[in-house]
């Protein structure tokens, strides 16, 4: 009765050291839309790069039979030609060329010998319309958001007369908004038969669109779940990813009592040169006491990252136009990262790949790296120490690695946001602002990194919690703010704070711009 | 970690041997060049004549290759190090033969000028914005013209001065009683031996200390007597003919002092850090222009010492000095094991990278190759070193 496009059976990969997929079975309806879930490290992204060509036939166990055939892909090119298409959390598009030729690039519409380009023109746009992407196709890549990114992607693979689309967290990127028009996008090429496989860590998102979830765990198929049996809620899916019950998210935090104001923006505007001297922030005005945890919520592109940047040294090169800020009562002037962490203020990147941590060096030189004056013995840096302290980390917040020693970009996500936190509680700092602390890392690591924010504030640090996740900010914040369009928009305590009257402050904004 | 506690000798043997592949790959490689020259010159290479002349021809490469070995790592290059060498042994000849400058004062102006030249480049990068192989290919033009500028009216200056001809031509002093072998040679490398021993052991110790995993008593005293044997028989081949070159000796405190800097120091770790994840690096707090800066200037100024070693080996400027350096100074970091996308490399393996370039050149010169063939035997093994470290460096995700 069933009918099967895909079957991954007995699939085993090994890595030096690893077995990322011990024996997974893997089964794939037509026509359905298919969620892998499962903690970071458990083998999704191991498991589609298998079954795109990436890990080419030869490097592991097992069958891939697709449509009834076994595949034996040696690289993305062969499985794109049976009609496989793999959409990457980080995207690939080229920035600097228009939306109609990165839709077709890689297999550009010909005509003899010459690329045909007003048929390509014409047809991107067709692909944009499936997409309900209303933009013109001769715009550049990188004038559009992430969340439109995300669109052209789809359009390409759509271009490529996709049968089976593979989506590795689509959403994660992505604001509430956008994330909703993408679900919906995914439900209509469902129904014009495209069968989808979607890896994500937003369990509400799953539970709304997955027809099949399939669990991953350790490497190993924990179970599928048929979702038109019964109503699968988060909790199970939860239990079934960490083999544990979950009964909070959100763990909670002792009564503690808030303190001084310890960090204060008054008046905070910034223009930005790089965009034609732009104001990107107008008249911030903010405050976290000592002791607790704020929430900066807002829209992607709000600017809540670049105030977290002007304000952590202005390393953007951004000016600054008006505005005091103060720590602990004191003005204070940072013109560079250095000054921001010498007076007390860490900053957490959003993007810990491109800025936040050196891949190829090894846990410890991440940890260490903000704050090797802690660790100097005249001239030199001790080595020993160092190892002591990084392995103090290690233990202390429960970064999963063989050793110090081991590489950064060897680390699950995970691991690797802890590594990034690590780095800089050694350095100690009084006001820490966490940006995006959680995105593309899976719930059990999620729900360690809000412990280990607990742990702070109830140790006496300030936290500011930057974060696109509406449910996230409500849950953690002692009190929030909102941004839209670089203007704060609204404060709202715990108590007064609701998804509803969130996102009506985060939009608000946005309506008068433009 | 305890599981290693369990291993054997062998399997010891074998896990550092995988563990380390890359470096002792080089080693063998530069042990299987200097093999096949003694053979192919019946043993001509390896005498200890040969070898004096060896080092003295091969310091100044190796002294560039320290400098590009850092600038390398930054992901940044330096294309005008040769004429930068050229020009800054030109001017040091014309300080000492034309005003009378004394050979000391004359190489500290020179590696101010170089360090200056630094300066100008550094700041191009950093401040203005120029990509380092844009401002340093303009310096390349720049430098060759004031070289041969310099020189346009003198033709080559013929150095008179012993004491700095002596840098690059010249043994350190025996003592008194000597007798056939250079006493003083022996001491130093029984010296450096012990030294070496010593610091070994302290650091093993300190580890220790701290309980952390060390290797085997085994593995460690073969490390100690393998390392012990290789100074001592270089030194003694060295004692043999007329003692440790004043070259070696100015090679060696260089190699110290950076490979102390880049491995001990927080300047070093800034080098790695920025060659890693610049952005990275400056949300770290590090001051990624201002660290950029200092390669900038340490790659000029060593580039000044390399033209003041040169010049001493000719004992003349030529206009022609300082062609190709920087090739031979980007091969030798390579070789090393530079890694091509930075972030990753050693000096002191830039030193068997600088080896490996030099026994070739060499080598090749002792059995007659012609020129054109010696560039084409050079760039394949460039070539093959690079593939070779591509291959083996794990990709990191």
């Amino acid at each position: 009765m069933s009918d099967y496009i895909l079957e991954m059976r007995n699939i085993v990969k090994e890595f030096p050291g690893v077995r990322a997929l011990d024996n997974v079975n893997f089964r794939v309806q037509r026509g359905e839309i298919h969620c892998l879930v499962g903690e970071n490290g458990a083998g999704k992204s191991t498991l589609m790069k298998v079954l795109s060509g990436v890990y080419p036939h030869g490097t592991y166990e097992g069958d891939i039979v697709y449509n009834g055939e076994v595949m034996n892909f040696k690289s993305i090119a062969d499985s794109e030609a049976k009609e496989i298409a793999i959409i990457y959390q980080e995207l690939a598009l080229i920035p600097e060329l228009s939306l109609y030729e990165n839709i077709y690039y890689g297999h550009e519409i010909v005509k003899g010998h010459k690329i045909d380009w007003n048929e390509t023109i014409v047809r991107a746009k067709e692909m944009l319309d499936k997409v309900r992407l209303n933009a013109d196709p001769s715009m550049k890549v990188k004038e559009l958001g992430v969340g439109n990114q995300q669109l052209v992607e789809i359009a390409k693979a759509l271009s490529k007369n996709v049968k089976l689309l593979i989506l590795d967290e689509p959403t994660a990127a992505l604001n509430e908004d956008d994330s909703q028009n993408l679900l919906q996008l995914i439900r209509e090429l469902k129904e014009s038969g495209v069968t989808c496989i979607m890896i994500s860590h937003k369990l509400r998102e799953i539970t709304a669109i997955a027809d099949t979830i399939t669990v991953l765990r350790d490497g190993a198929t924990i179970c599928s779940i048929d979702c038109h049996e019964y109503e699968v809620t988060e909790a199970e899916i939860i239990k079934h990813m960490v083999g544990r019950e979950m009964d909070n998210i959100y763990p909670p935090r002792a009564e503690h009592e808030f303190g001084d104001i310890a960090f204060e923006l008054k008046d905070w505007t910034v223009v930005d040169p790089a965009k034609d001297g732009r104001e990107i922030l107008h008249h911030v005005n903010i405050n976290v006491r000592k002791g607790e945890i704020v929430g900066l919520q807002g829209l992607m592109g709000a600017g809540r990252t670049e105030l977290a940047l002007s304000v952590f040294g202005n390393t953007a090169g951004y000016k600054i136009t008006s505005g005091e800020m103060y720590m602990d009562g004191k003005q204070v002037h940072f013109k560079s990262a250095r000054s921001a962490i010498d007076g007390g203020l860490a900053y957490v990147s959003e993007d810990r790949k491109g800025n936040g941590l050196i891949l190829i060096q090894d846990i410890k030189y991440n940890i260490t790296i903000a704050n090797l004056q802690a660790l100097m013995s005249g001239t030199s840096v001790n080595k020993n120490e160092e190892i002591m302290q990084a392995n103090y980390y290690k233990d202390s917040i429960n970064i999963k690695a063989p050793s110090v020693e081991q590489l950064v970009g060897n680390l699950s996500g995970g691991n690797q946001q802890k590594v990034q936190v690590a780095k800089w509680m050694f350095v100690k700092p009084n006001v820490l602002i966490l940006d995006e602390p959680t995105r593309g890392i899976d719930v059990g690591a999620k729900f360690e990194i809000y412990t280990l924010m607990n742990r702070l504030v109830e140790e006496g640090m300030s936290i500011i919690m930057i974060s696109s996740e509406l449910p996230e900010v409500l849950g953690m914040s002692d009190r929030l703010y909102v941004m839209s369009e670089g203007t704060i928009t609204g404060e709202l305590t715990a108590e007064e704070a609701t998804e509803e009257r969130v996102m009506a402050m985060a939009i608000k904004g946005g309506a008068q711009d433009e | 970690m305890n599981e290693q506690k369990n291993m054997s000798l062998g399997q010891e043997l074998v896990t550092l041997l995988k563990t380390n592949i890359r470096d002792y790959m080089m080693y063998i490689a530069l042990v299987v060049i200097m093999a096949f020259f003694s053979w192919r010159t019946n043993g001509g290479f390896i005498s200890a004549r040969n070898i004096s002349n060896l080092i003295n021809q091969a310091g100044y490469v190796a002294i560039l290759a320290i400098g590009m070995t850092i600038i390398l790592i930054i992901k940044h290059i330096d294309l005008s190090v040769g004429y930068v060498a050229g020009f800054c042994g030109a001017v040091a000849a014309i300080l000492m033969t034309q005003h009378g400058v004394n050979e000391w004062l004359t190489i500290l102006i020179v590696l101010i000028l170089g360090a200056l030249i630094g300066l100008y480049q550094g700041t191009l990068v950093t401040r203005v914005g120029v990509p380092a192989f844009v401002a340093t290919l303009a310096g390349q033009f720049m430098f060759r013209g004031l070289l041969s500028l310099s020189l346009e009216s003198t033709g080559t200056i013929i150095v008179p001065n012993k004491g700095f001809n002596a840098l690059s031509n010249g043994f350190i002093p025996d003592l008194p009683f000597g007798t056939d072998l250079h006493m003083l040679t022996l001491i130093i490398g029984v010296v450096l031996v012990v030294a070496m021993i010593y610091s070994q052991l302290k650091e093993r110790r300190n580890k220790q200390k701290y309980n952390f995993q060390v290797s085997s008593n085994a593995v460690f005293i073969i490390k100690m007597v393998a390392f012990a044997a290789i100074i001592m028989i270089i030194m003694y081949t060295l004692a043999d003919y007329s003692g440790i070159p004043w070259t070696a000796v100015i090679v060696g405190v260089v190699l110290f002092a950076y490979n102390y800097v880049l491995n001990q120091t927080r300047l070093g770790r800034y080098v790695y850090g920025i060659g890693g994840n610049d952005q990275a690096a400056e949300l770290s707090g590090i001051n990624v222009k201002r660290v950029t800066l200092y390669a900038f200037i340490s790659v000029s100024t060593l580039a000044a010492l390399a033209g003041v070693l040169f010049t001493s080996r000719l004992q003349s400027a030529t206009p022609q000095a300082g062609l190709g350096f920087e090739l031979d100074a980007i091969a030798s970091s390579y070789i090393g094991g530079v890694a091509v996308s930075g972030g990753i490399g050693r000096v002191t393996n830039t030193i068997i990278g600088s080896l490996v370039i030099m026994s070739l050149t060499n080598g090749m010169n002792l059995m007659g190759v012609g020129i054109s063939y010696q560039y084409i035997v050079k760039g394949i093994i460039f070539i093959i070193a690079v593939a070779f470290d591509i291959r083996t460096r794990k990709s990191v995700r």
